[in-house]
């Protein structure tokens, strides 16, 4: 592994436009950060805000979600209905603490590899820039103050007062 | 030595509401006294912890632990009485994932201090003194509970058999419960003891929902008329009863108020904060950003909105950036 | 179609991991052995291996083996795209005994190795990405294809060469096809041209047989002056409603003899004759060209003084012996059901006065090409007389390629008709009016069966090549034999000098461009479209005439520029496509849609909203959400709005994606 940080970027793509772009990068051999960890769904609208909270606390630096431009999509308005959720999201997470470039929306046609490339790259330099997020650890180390049953008697002994 | 069995009722960071519902179990709670003894009731009965210790491992049949975790003394009384209980219930809100108080989550514990004890404006404080966990007066060592960093639920802190929601639960739920515990039956370890569908389910309104319901702008209820008959996310209100268990007896509808979301999601769900936002933000009307965003407008505070019971126990569990818990 | 030997959802999870070299195009990238070797430690992988090739016979068969030998119950094929090979090792799961739908595919290659720089990095993108598909194959359950009947009909859209290629052949294989054009006529594109490069058939003369048997095709219902306005439904059961435009004239009745033209109040032209390209002027009743099908007029209400309330003697009305005319007509909307759907929308082409500086508009003796091909011909408004717009017969003309094509500041793209319609044009130019031909070209692109040699043919014949992109035409005469000439100038790039060239005529051969409505016809049948706006084909090599919407497959230049040759062979190809789907009589649906777990539905109707189908239903009676999977199309958008999770979408559950998300972001 280089030396230099290399973020985690969860990339949720439509499987007929961002997916499909994806694949088009690919066969086009355009080459971009290897951040990415792309799950497949059928449409943006699919995207549940569970998915993308669950995946910053599994260790995702961003999240990227891509789908087709509006007036593209294969279900007709799947992408705005994932739109809605992203705006009001977007919105809570900064309140909750994670900066709003760790989260992003892209309409990405099937025909747009290049934009693809550019969108990973870009994203993936703001990541390296904002460092790295690491719930996982963060939410281990949140109970590291509480009292363990084991070391219970023990605490006892020293706080209560005969 | 009385051979009925042992009940505790303990509070942690709660506000009384939930003693109050196991009063308003009301005449059955009487019914409920002849079967049961009481171990420990701080809020009705003149229990010591001593009285508590004395007692042997597992003699209390079961504890209702009410209240949010967020002091060093309620981790210590939390397992004792995990030690002494056969079977331990998270009751109300807080304790079942955190309630009112775990919203503390999203500011850190040094600026909360910093405000109770020298900002709010009825404070006077020039020496700006700050409680101490331990004090030495006249050679006598004073002592108070540590305050933790982030607010808990009681499943985060000890082991949980069973929780009943609600701010504060249901007494019928409540008896319920304890009838089918004394009469022997067990339900799965982990139940929440409440119906396992959502509020909308048992909503006298829904039948006023219609079938496509878009929502051009939400409203907050204070600043508007609210109908008593007619859903009140068709009118436009924040309501979480679609994301939110039930059993409540639907009380807050029945006032002419939306649900706020107290009892939490219905089994299977991760974090009912999402499930809110993804919900109402499904109904909105507006196809670009600048439509979208008037729309949501009114939830002025969307954590506070999506998360007022459940940010313990949510994904995030509190705002990620403010600093982490030393390990002891 | 699905084994017997299904998956018991009880029984130990047993995963065989599969990861491909691809020859070098993965393994050059990702060390595959050492992927193979991490997927071996996963939890319930029971078998890991590295091959060649895994779509090979051979890397096939080693799936089918391992799931007898090591009891296999899930598989995971770490390789290409599933967009090119999940059918196949679906279908080689199901060749081991177990259900097709426990097999995942992890795209390694296109989101993989062929973006990577840097082997280490890939190889651990790689074990991640094989440790998510990994996690989520342990959720996958049996599944079963359903089974929908297809309607035996097809309807075609557009009427150009290509419309009329598929058309007849489908109608010739016993299929009732729908044909619905534009235009009062069709022929599109084709009808227009003279002649037919390189072999310089007559256009016309290959055409309008076909248009005729088009015309009268008992397999055929055309709808001429017609255009679809609505489409709904699934593949092989499409519900499309078509506006037919009114005509104002009873078609059952018109013979086409034109009398009602003859004897219109106005007694010449009135507007810009569309077919001719504005060369002349039609009058307000018109047939768009005497061979015409239908063979019917058409009364263009805008400029009908009747229609238009306006005063008129009305003495068409009279000349019609068969009282054809019928000015109380409307327009009406037919529906119609069909299996499939043929897109033949065609193109348009580049607006010369986009390049100002080619004087298109300003100068009356520059010309479009298409223009030219109007005047060429013998049926034209000048009966194939070249004459200049001041009446003189053009000494000298001058040709510019590429306009609007292989520029950045217009269309970026080379229309690949350019080259070889401008040489028919030289050539048919010279012949009419023996004028020196003088051909401005960046490159000469003559790809196909007898096109070089037409090229060399030409160079024989005396025409001159000058390689360099025209910079201006102008009527500045900075020299005397420039007087009273347009002026070409260029650099030569081959002898290196800026050259300023006088004819009497200037030919600028526009480029092929998607149609102005394309947007609006593509979001009607759910087609994507490429940068430059041309429909979008599902795969460029394998699978170039269908679309990404099952049961939708396209046909001719609004997939992108192509000569006649490659459109009537593309027409074939979609009209096979098509036959393809149709004969079975039934379509094997995906399973991946939504379904509702009863006991957790609260009834909150949230889901209903969000169907775009409406596949879902409240059952009055258990209130409770129910969804139609005959309509449901799978996207899952009702699964994320569900409050309380009861939705489930098959191969796309919360669970699989929950345990998704972690195992691709376990490994660091």
């Amino acid at each position: 592994m280089p030396d230099t940080y290399q973020p985690r970027i969860l990339a949720f793509f439509c499987n007929w436009c961002t997916y499909t772009a994806a694949d088009l990068a690919g066969v086009s051999r355009m080459k971009y950060a290897p951040t990415t960890r792309v799950v497949r769904v059928m449409c943006s609208g699919r995207i549940d805000p569970q998915f993308i909270l669950s995946a910053f606390a599994k260790g995702a630096d961003g999240v990227l979600i891509g789908g087709c431009h509006p007036g593209d999509c294969h279900y007709l308005e799947g992408n705005v209905k994932c739109l809605r959720r992203f705006r009001i999201l977007q919105r809570m997470l900064v309140d909750l603490g994670i900066e709003p470039e760790r989260i992003r929306l892209e309409w990405i046609s099937a025909s747009e590899g290049g934009k693809l490339k550019e969108v990973i790259n870009a994203m993936s330099a703001d990541l390296v820039r904002l460092g790295p997020l690491n719930l996982p650890d963060a939410l281990r180390s949140f109970d590291a103050e509480v009292l363990k049953e084991e070391t219970e008697a023990e605490v006892q002994e020293l706080v209560t007062i005969p | 030595m009385s051979t009925k069995p042992k009940v505790g009722f303990y509070w942690c960071a709660s506000c009384g509401g939930c003693e109050e519902s196991f009063v308003d179990v009301a005449e059955a709670i009487l019914d409920l006294a002849q079967l049961v003894e009481f171990a420990i009731f701080p809020v009705a009965m003149d229990f010591k912890r001593q009285d508590v210790e004395a007692l042997d491992d597992g003699e209390i049949f079961a504890t209702m632990i009410n209240g949010a975790i967020r002091t060093s003394e309620q981790e210590e009384m939390c397992h004792l009485l995990r030690r002494k209980s056969q079977v331990i219930i998270a009751y109300g809100s807080c304790a079942y994932s955190g309630g009112i108080p775990a919203l503390a989550n999203l500011v850190s514990k040094e600026a909360l201090m910093k405000y109770v004890y020298e900002d709010a404006p009825t404070v006077v404080n020039p020496d700006h003194a700050r409680p101490q966990t331990e004090t030495l007066d006249q050679g006598r060592m004073a002592t108070l509970p540590e305050i933790r960093e982030m607010v808990r639920s009681l499943d985060q802190v000890i082991e949980v058999d069973y929780s009943i929601p609600g701010c504060a639960p249901n007494p019928k739920l409540v008896l319920a419960a304890l009838q089918t515990l004394l009469s022997g039956e067990r339900p799965p370890k982990g139940a929440v003891l409440a119906p396992n569908v959502a509020l909308c389910a048992n909503c006298p309104r829904i039948d006023t929902k219609p079938r496509e319901l878009s929502v051009k702008a939400f409203k907050r209820p204070h600043l508007h008329e609210v109908d008593p008959d007619t859903c009140l996310l068709a009118q436009g209100f924040l309501c979480m009863g679609p994301a939110t268990r039930s059993g409540c007896g639907e009380a807050c509808i029945r006032g002419n108020m939306p649900c706020t979301g107290c009892y939490g999601p219905v089994d299977g769900i991760l974090d009912q904060g999402a499930k809110i936002l993804t919900s109402l933000a499904s109904l909105v009307e507006a196809h670009d950003e600048a439509g979208i965003d008037h729309a949501m407008e009114a939830i002025v505070d969307p954590v506070g909105s999506f998360y007022r019971y459940g940010m313990a126990k949510s994904l995030l569990r509190r705002k990620i950036d403010l600093p982490t818990p030393v390990a002891r | 179609m699905v084994s017997d030997n299904s998956h018991n959802p009880a029984e130990e999870v047993r995963i065989g991991f599969f990861i491909c070299h691809c020859g070098v195009n993965i393994a050059s990238k990702i060390d595959v052995a050492e992927v193979a070797k991490f997927a071996e430690t996963l939890p319930g992988v029971v078998v890991s291996r590295d091959y060649k090739y895994m779509c090979s016979d051979a890397g096939q068969d080693l799936i089918v083996e391992d799931i007898k030998n090591f009891r296999l119950n899930r598989i995971v094929v770490a390789a290409c795209s599933p967009f090119l090979h999940e059918k196949t090792f679906r279908t080689a799961t199901q060749r081991g005994g177990i259900n097709p739908f426990l097999c995942h595919m992890v795209n390694i290659r296109e989101h993989g190795s062929w973006v990577a720089e840097d082997r280490v990095t890939a190889t651990e993108k790689a074990k991640a990405m094989a440790q998510g598909g990994v996690g989520r194959v342990r959720r996958h359950v049996a599944l079963e294809k359903r089974r929908e009947p297809v309607l035996q009909s097809v309807l075609v859209v557009g009427g150009g060469i290509a419309g009329i290629q598929a058309a007849l052949t489908l109608a010739n294989a016993g299929k009732h096809v729908y044909l619905v054009e534009r235009e009062p006529t069709i022929g599109g594109h084709m009808a227009q041209f003279d002649k037919t490069f390189p072999t310089l058939d007559c256009a016309a003369c290959i055409l309008t047989p076909k248009m005729s048997e088009v015309g009268s095709h008992p397999n055929i219902t055309l709808w001429a002056y017609s255009e679809v306005i609505h489409s709904e439904g699934y593949v092989g059961n499409y519900k499309v409603k078509v506006r037919r435009k009114a005509r104002y004239i009873n078609e059952d009745e018109c013979t086409g003899c034109m009398e009602c033209v003859e004897h219109c109040s106005f007694k010449t032209g009135v507007v810009d004759d569309e077919f001719n390209v504005g060369l002349v002027k039609r009058k307000p009743v018109y047939m768009s060209f005497p061979q015409a099908v239908p063979k019917i007029v058409v009364i263009d209400p805008l400029t009908c003084a009747k229609l238009s309330g306006g005063k008129c003697e009305e003495s068409c009305i009279p000349a019609c012996d068969r009282q054809a005319l019928d000015f109380t007509q409307t327009e009406r909307v037919e529906e119609i059901e069909v299996g499939a759907i043929i897109v033949a929308t065609g193109f348009k082409t580049f607006d010369a006065k986009r390049k100002p500086y080619y004087g298109y508009g300003d100068f009356p003796n520059v010309y479009t090409s298409l223009e030219i091909e109007r005047m060429v011909t013998s049926s034209g408004p000048t009966e194939g007389e070249v004459v200049c717009r001041d009446g003189r017969v053009p000494k000298s003309v001058g040709i510019v390629h590429c306009v609007g094509s292989r520029d950045h500041q217009t269309n970026r793209w080379c229309s690949r008709v350019c080259c070889m319609a401008s040489l028919k044009l030289a050539y048919l130019l010279k012949e009419h009016t023996g004028a020196e031909i003088y051909n401005f070209y960046i490159d000469m692109r003559t790809p196909g069966k007898g096109y070089e040699e037409f090229y060399e043919r030409l160079l024989e014949e005396g025409n001159h090549f000058i390689r360099g992109r025209v910079a201006e035409v102008t009527d500045f005469a900075m020299r005397p034999e420039e007087e009273n000439h347009l002026i070409i100038q260029v650099e030569d790039t081959l002898s290196g000098y800026v050259r300023r060239v006088p004819v009497d005529m200037v030919v600028l051969a526009v480029g092929i461009e998607p149609q102005a409505d394309a947007s609006v016809v593509r979001r009607l049948f759910n087609i994507s479209c490429s940068d430059e706006g041309f429909f979008l084909e599902r795969h460029p090599k394998l699978a170039p005439v269908s679309t990404a919407t099952e049961g939708v497959y396209l046909a001719g230049c609004c997939q992108g520029p192509r000569d006649i040759p490659d459109t009537v062979a593309q027409a074939g190809a979609a009209a096979a496509e098509a036959l393809a789907l149709l004969d079975p009589g039934f379509v094997e649906m995906e399973p991946m849609t939504a379904y509702v777990e009863n006991e957790l539905c609260s009834g909150c109707k949230t889901c209903q909203t969000m169907c775009p189908y409406g596949a879902i239903s409240n059952d009055a009676e258990r209130k409770i959400a129910v969804i139609n999977p005959m309509l449901c199309k799978g996207c899952g958008t009702c699964v994320a709005s569900c409050p309380s999770g009861a939705i489930h979408q098959n191969l796309f559950d919360d669970q699989e994606l929950f345990d998704e998300i972690q195992e691709v972001l376990a490994h660091a």
